[in-house]
């Protein structure tokens, strides 16, 4: 890679298989465990161990307690906010969204690389996001035609539209909910891959006016590493608002199933 | 016009997209801030709706950097 002086920002969202289970298939499909897995894993993983330290109930909490209860409250408040008291029952799906996601974000970049493995942030592809999105999406419809019957449909039509009117607005708002799962699992997945590509290119300049000599290597390449720390900062302030605006949207999402308008 | 030239073109014109989605970005935080230093005792009701306006503008730039990354790397 460096010789050629041509680095590729995009050769981090490879998807590789691990552990010799490249063939691994079920009735035709593959199968194979790649690293978008292990780190989904991982995400779990860590959820799993978050909660597990936090599940002790004592009457004064020690700080992991706080730590878990200060984001299923979080959580609590936000559904609170959004859906009323009918959102509680959504509060461990919302929950484990919010966390998957920013830890999903956070293991993503993890200075592994200093070790010699390769991070990697399966939220930077649309296939994960996209099956998270139409998760919430998938819930939505459920709990909107159980609990209202057809009359979700006057989801599409705001009270007080005049009823000249309704043949355009239906259709405008039908596209509008129809549009959501994509809007929700694209504007995840296109911050974290747009960040991590920002963070390689800048990387890339590094190496290249390194390369250069020891003129380009002061200037340019200084200026770009102090350029890196800053927006690596900027990614950490990203990977929490995403989380954050995907748990908050899945929640409108849901006040408008439970609540029509 | 050279298709690949074409393509690269298309890919710089969709930057324009992104630019303007700061804009939009900036004018949610900036109304909120207005608002907020205005009546700071509403300010922290309003965050939700805060950052549903945030996702709003930003969508459109990141749709604009989808659209450059299809035509820089796929199309």
């Amino acid at each position: 890679m460096a010789e050629s002086g041509k680095i590729d920002p995009m050769h981090q969202f490879t998807i590789e298989p691990l552990f010799g289970t490249d063939h691994l298939a079920i009735g035709g499909y593959n199968i194979a465990f790649t690293n978008s897995a292990l780190y989904m894993v991982a995400a779990a993983l860590v959820l799993w161990i978050f909660v597990l330290g936090g599940m002790k109930r004592a009457l004064v909490p020690g700080r992991w307690q706080v730590a878990v209860e200060y984001f299923t409250g979080f959580i609590n408040n936000l559904l609170l906010a959004n859906v009323g008291e009918g959102g509680k029952k959504y509060v461990p799906y919302v929950f484990s969204l919010f966390m998957f996601i920013l830890l999903a974000n956070f293991l993503g970049m993890l200075p592994l690389g200093l070790v010699g493995l390769h991070p990697f942030t399966f939220t930077s592809h649309f296939t994960a996001t996209g099956v998270l999105a139409i998760m919430s999406f998938a819930i939505v419809l459920i709990v909107g035609f159980a609990k209202h019957g057809f009359h979700f449909f006057s989801l599409f039509i705001p009270h007080g539209t005049p009823a000249p009117m309704i043949p355009v607005i239906f259709p405008i708002e039908l596209i509008s909910f129809m549009v959501r799962p994509f809007s929700l699992g694209l504007r995840l997945f296109v911050a974290m891959t747009a960040g991590h590509v920002l963070l390689k290119v800048l990387a890339g300049f590094v190496i290249n006016s390194s390369n250069a000599g020891v003129g380009y290597g002061l200037t340019v390449g200084t200026a770009s590493f102090v350029l890196m720390i800053g927006i690596s900062a900027l990614e950490m302030l990203v990977a929490v608002i995403q989380a954050y605006v995907f748990a908050l949207l899945t929640s409108v999402y849901i006040n408008d199933a439970e609540n029509l308008h | 016009m050279d298709a690949e030239a074409a393509k690269v073109l298309g890919a710089g014109l969709a930057a324009i997209g992104a630019g303007i989605a700061a804009l939009g970005v900036g004018n949610v935080f900036a109304a909120f801030l207005e608002g907020a230093l205005r009546n700071p005792g509403a300010a922290d009701g309003q965050q939700g709706r805060l950052f549903i306006g945030f996702a709003a503008a930003e969508l459109l730039g990141l749709l604009a950097f989808v659209i450059a990354m299809i035509l820089v790397f796929v199309a």
